[in-house]
């Protein structure tokens, strides 16, 4: 974080004519100015850093399952510890790594991006960040009690979830503040979004990653909420006596799998809409040609918030349902791929007939458009009722929605990193590395997560600890790929870190074909920004 | 230099894909076609699915890839300037929705035909518990538990040394892309009669389970407290494998199904003599039982029930399992034993097993338990006791008292 | 930063926290609200199998009305014990072939095993759920809990009628009661 102090040194040597009461003087010395900083700068690096730690723990997990999965047998863990480790797998990856990723880098960019001096609320916005690690260690902290961590999986579907030892309320708990911080995240970038505009620009002139995180805040806002009140039922329903989804006392436990999917469902899109607006900046900057089809871009990101809302049963074809709420739910979760495609083909439309470079965050979106394709066409695939049946909990769902958030969200979120790095310490990043780490990224991955299709049409159930031997070599070779992928990784901390420390220096612009308000501010970006509003005429490029 | 690095990665990343298309038999990777009418139809429709995705991807990633070699800046192109066009838009967004509908009405159609329940011939009971089945022939009477079979259970240990490959892949040799049984086999098998219409009625007891058989493409989940149902119609004779598909636990990944599909003649044959065996199982538990008969019926008993939590020897594991050598339950009063393994510890893992296990498998466990892992209780529970607690006898009627641990030497001891 | 001549004032954005906020906690509401809304769901489309439960003059009235003579629908009764009970279970009769708009009565056993009192309650549910709504009962056992002394038992009579408007392509009703050990013993 040394040079980021460098960073904002430079800052203070601007002259500031009107001081208020937060500092308009540079970050305050010392490990204090972390704790305290209300800057959208600091806060989102904040942010950023912490989900890159916890992407190595969550990565770390992914390890165990997969090294326990290497060859048939139980050679390394317990089943139950097995399956603590699929479900906080998910957990940190979710709720730690792809949503505290981008907030973070909504709070660098969406005040920069709309010529904001910074966050609306920046003292919400420090205890929106300072919750999470508390949080999580509690969450983490679960691992090391006698009863163990949560080992229902993510979904926490009762009754199983209830069978776990004390250390439920403390997951419960955990949930909750994390639900607190997203809520807290998303009002703030509402109000930053609503009101803090820059004269000028229009709704309509806004990047579309300020466009899609909108529609990701209001889902925040709508969704979590809901997820609270479901685990507030468990906890009441185990500790308190009440029976919401026990049969016993009246209650059903697939109304629970109703409630948190019409959560769980929204939440996909949470973890997808912003990196669909981390591409649509991109793939225009390295084609040097506008993004084609803004508008229907957004109307396809409202389009497909709305549908998120009535599409939940779809994760529930098995629990039997009437065949009137099968079709229903069958043909909403179809419609989803229309807008879904639009994307898609404005993406391809962008590319057409530019003038394409391929640096690395180009790469990471090209990976990005092509290996979310794939996941979405699986997706598609899914959506057919009958063969849900057969597909439903097996590996061939893992692989499909591993291939949204991997090489979907966690490339987008990879794609941002190097676009933006040059911005955020003033100096390139090493272009050779990060294409290394782009190629050697895009070949594990596949031979992690390509197999999974086929061991899952074969028949192989997911959250398994052991399997029978004609899913062994696939296995083997999955098991390769995540090894090869996860240390491959280690070479994206080398490259950050080296960046951080000095190289080329970065001119303001960056890239040649880059258009945006965050590019006409010097690199590294000064620790404020747009002190005094930009003017936007009609004409001025803001996307 | 850069693009040196892109091309030898590209290459490498196509030659790794080769071996992947060599290495196994389609079979082996794509869903099971299955038995009956219904699984071909889902299989169809996956094929289709399948397809259509195929070949929206090849249109998506040519018109990408052309492009991203046409339109390089290094070939000197300049960028066009066009950003919009409604004719396009609406064009991509009616063509998928058509490609949909014609999608749409296939797969209704099949579901709907999934969903019809009527005419069936024969309803069985599946209820699900962790981590086994119980099957319940609803016109027969017949009923009995299915799960993992011991010898997998014992080779599926952590630190087994069974060489699984050796063990559980004889199928392998004969060339069968099933590639062996490991984790597959059962110690009851569902046997049904082929040609028959049959309904499968789930629930379970504690958790929610799922009944998966691939081949029949029926996949329903068990839920506590509520009844499923799923139909099968299997034409061909023959044995189908599944699994459960809902994470019910620790044993999640061990209570495999088996489906025997048979004439109906044979099928008739196999429900007598489960008619006889379930008879004899009464009068196992009539009869007075040596101590050491009981004692080696109870290890057989335990290895397939308890030590997957318990361990081998006894030991528990600390901080999920107790220990069963040296505890309390095991070693102090047989009535408090007795409760724990027929009733289980409510809000626990322990489940109950007064349902699952005979009334002389429970005698044999118990007494297996109290003289084994170094307990030297030295008792023996006779299987008429257990048969007199479930009809209600007191357990602390006076002729009991001889079971109780401070008076063992005047247990019925052979 | 107020004298700055482009940043709204900050009332507006605890007008715009605000608003957001009283989402957040309507969805929070929202989500208790799903519990009614899934029980009316459920009665409407018969998911999840809860049956429906008559007055005797409504089934009389339905009794008098319409009499399906052609048509005879098999019920099958089920019995499933949860977890952590000590019981026995079961239907007094497998099957029963009824005719819908008739009235019919039914019972089930149940012996508590163990030497303690227990109260347990049975939960109903039909398959197929299409059935649901038409699998009407005017007493049923599982409307209230029911109290065992040790090691005592009971017959418990269940009446019902299957309305005439079940749909046509059912033609076996299965109706399922699982005993659990109520939640609360009292």
């Amino acid at each position: 974080m040394s040079s980021n102090d460098v960073t904002h040194h430079a800052a203070d040597d601007h002259n500031h004519d009107h001081g208020d009461d937060h500092g308009h003087h540079g970050p305050a010395p010392g490990l204090m100015r972390w704790v305290t900083t209300t800057n959208h700068k600091d806060i989102g690096t904040l942010y950023l850093w912490f989900s890159l730690v916890m992407f190595f723990i969550g990565g770390a997990m992914a390890l165990v399952i997969r090294a326990e999965l290497f060859q048939p047998g139980i050679q390394i863990v317990d089943p139950m510890f097995f399956n603590s480790m699929t479900t906080m797998h998910a957990i940190v990856m979710i709720f730690g790594v792809v949503m505290p990723a981008f907030v973070g880098l909504a709070n660098w960019m969406i005040p920069m991006m709309i010529g904001a001096p910074d966050m609306a609320l920046p003292r919400l916005n420090n205890w929106s960040f300072w919750i999470m690690p508390f949080a999580f260690t509690i969450m983490l902290s679960t691992l090391f009690m006698d009863s163990g961590g949560p080992a229902g999986g993510w979904t926490l579907y009762p009754p199983l979830v209830l069978q776990m030892g004390d250390s439920f309320a403390f997951v419960i708990f955990a949930i909750h503040f994390l639900g607190i911080s997203s809520v807290m995240g998303s009002i703030n970038i509402v109000a930053t979004i609503f009101n803090m505009r820059a004269p000028g620009m229009t709704f309509m002139k806004m990047p579309m990653f300020v466009w899609t995180w909108l529609i990701t805040a209001y889902l925040l806002i709508a969704t979590i909420p809901v997820f609270a009140g479901a685990v507030t039922m468990l906890l009441t329903d185990r500790y308190f006596g009440t029976s919401f989804f026990s049969a016993a006392g009246g209650g059903d436990p697939v109304m629970f799998q109703h409630i948190f999917w019409f959560f769980g469902h929204p939440e996909v899109y949470i973890l997808i809409l912003p990196a669909f607006g981390i591409v649509s900046s991109i793939i225009p900057t390295f084609a040097r040609k506008e993004l084609f089809g803004y508008d229907s871009m957004v109307y396809a990101t409202a389009s497909i918030a709305f549908l998120s809302f009535i599409v939940w049963a779809h994760h529930m074809f098995t629990t039997g349902m009437p065949l009137a709420g099968e079709l229903f739910f069958m043909f909403s979760t179809m419609l989803i791929s229309v807008p879904t495609g639009v994307k898609v083909f404005n993406w391809v439309a962008t590319m057409w007939r530019g003038a394409m470079t391929f640096e690395t965050p180009m790469l990471f979106a090209i990976g990005f458009v092509i290996m979310f394709t794939v996941g979405g066409l699986s997706g598609l695939m899914l959506a057919i009722t009958p063969a849900d049946i057969q597909y439903h909990d097996t590996y061939f769902v893992v692989a499909h929605f591993h291939y949204v958030l991997v090489p979907g969200a966690i490339y987008s979120l990879m794609a941002a990193t190097y676009y933006w790095l040059p911005k955020w310490t003033g100096n390139m990043y090493d272009e050779k590395l990060g294409k290394m780490h782009f190629w050697i990224s895009t070949i594990f991955v596949n031979v992690l997560f390509f197999p999974m299709h086929f061991v899952g049409l074969a028949g192989m159930p997911r959250r398994i600890p052991d399997y029978s031997l004609q899913f062994a070599d696939w296995n083997m070779i999955a098991t390769i790929g995540a090894f090869g992928f996860g240390f491959s990784q280690l070479m994206f901390v080398y490259i950050i870190v080296k960046c951080v420390r000095g190289g080329e220096k970065a001119t303001a612009e960056v890239w040649e074909g880059a258009r945006g308000l965050e590019w006409t501010v010097a690199s590294p970006a000064p620790y404020h920004t747009f002190e005094t509003a930009p003017t936007i005429e009609p004409s001025t490029v803001t996307r | 230099m850069t693009s040196n690095v892109s091309r030898w990665a590209l290459l490498s990343l196509m030659l790794l894909l080769v071996p992947f298309g060599a290495s196994a038999e389609w079979g082996a990777l794509n869903m099971p076609q299955g038995v009956t009418e219904i699984s071909n139809e889902v299989y169809t429709l996956h094929m289709r699915i399948f397809y259509i995705c195929c070949a929206i991807g090849a249109a998506v990633f040519g018109v990408m890839i052309y492009s991203m070699f046409a339109h390089r800046k290094s070939k000197g192109v300049k960028p066009a300037t066009f950003h919009e066009s409604t004719t396009v838009e609406i064009v991509w967004t009616v063509v998928p929705l058509v490609i949909l509908i014609a999608m749409a009405i296939p797969a209704a159609r099949v579901l709907i035909k999934m969903e019809d329940f009527s005419d069936s011939e024969m309803s069985i009971k599946v209820t699900a518990y962790q981590w086994r089945w119980q099957y319940e022939y609803m016109d027969s009477g017949v009923s009995f538990y299915s799960q993992l079979e011991p010898s997998h259970n014992e080779a599926r240990q952590m630190g087994s040394d069974v060489d699984l490959e050796a063990t559980f892949s004889p199928s392998r040799k004969r060339g069968d892309s099933e590639g062996g049984v490991y984790l597959k086999e059962v110690d009851n098998e569902l046997v049904i009669p082929v040609g028959k219409k049959i309904r499968f009625l789930h629930t379970a007891a504690d958790v929610i389970h799922s009944w998966w058989v691939p081949d029949l493409a029926v996949k329903k989940d068990a839920i506590p407290g509520f009844i499923n149902e799923n139909w099968a119609l299997i034409e061909e004779p023959g044995v189908y494998h599944g699994k459960c598909a809902e994470l019910c636990g620790r044993g999640h990944g061990f209570m495999p199904i088996v489906v025997r599909a048979v004439p109906q003649e044979e099928f008739d044959i196999w429900v007598a003599e489960k008619q006889l065996a379930m008879a004899s199982v009464s009068e196992q538990a009539d009869r007075q039982w040596a101590h050491q008969e009981l004692v080696s019926v109870g290890e057989k008993v335990y290895q397939a029930n308890c030590m997957s939590c318990h361990q081998a020897e006894g030991q528990g594991i600390p901080g999920m399992f107790p220990a069963i050598g040296g505890s309390d339950v095991a070693t102090g009063s047989i009535d408090k034993h007795i409760d724990t393994v027929m009733n289980g510890i409510d809000g626990s893992m322990m489940s109950q097993f007064s349902e699952v296990l005979s009334d002389a498998d429970l005698a044999a466990v118990i007494t297996f338990q109290r003289n084994a892992f170094g307990n030297n209780t030295g008792d023996t529970l006779q299987p008429s006791h257990i048969k007199s607690l479930r009809n209600g006898v007191d357990i602390r009627a006076p002729e009991s008292v001889a079971l109780l641990p401070d008076t063992n030497t005047t247990t019925g001891v052979n | 930063m107020s004298d700055l001549p482009f940043d709204p004032p900050r009332k507006s954005h605890a007008k715009v926290a605000g608003k957001m906020l009283c989402l957040a906690f309507a969805m929070f509401g929202f989500g208790y609200l799903m519990v009614p809304l899934y029980d009316i769901i459920c009665d409407i489309t018969g998911l999840n199998g809860k049956t429906g439960r008559v007055s005797v003059a409504e089934a009389n009235a339905t009794q008098t009305e319409l009499v399906a003579e052609d048509r005879e629908i098999i019920v099958e009764f089920v019995a499933s014990i949860n977890q952590g009970g000590s019981w026995i279970f079961k239907p007094m009769e497998k099957t029963m072939t009824v005719t819908p708009g008739k009235m019919y009565q039914a019972s089930y056993y149940a012996e508590n095993l163990s030497s303690s009192p227990v109260v347990a309650q049975a939960t109903p549910s039909v398959s197929p759920f299409a059935a649901a709504k038409y699998f009407n009962k005017t007493e049923c056992f599982c409307f209230t809990r029911q109290a065992f002394e040790p090691n005592g038992s009971k017959d418990m009579p269940l009446t019902f009628i299957i309305d005439p408007d079940l749909p046509i392509n059912v033609d076996r009703v299965t109706l399922s009661y699982t005993f659990f050990r109520s939640p609360d013993q009292s």
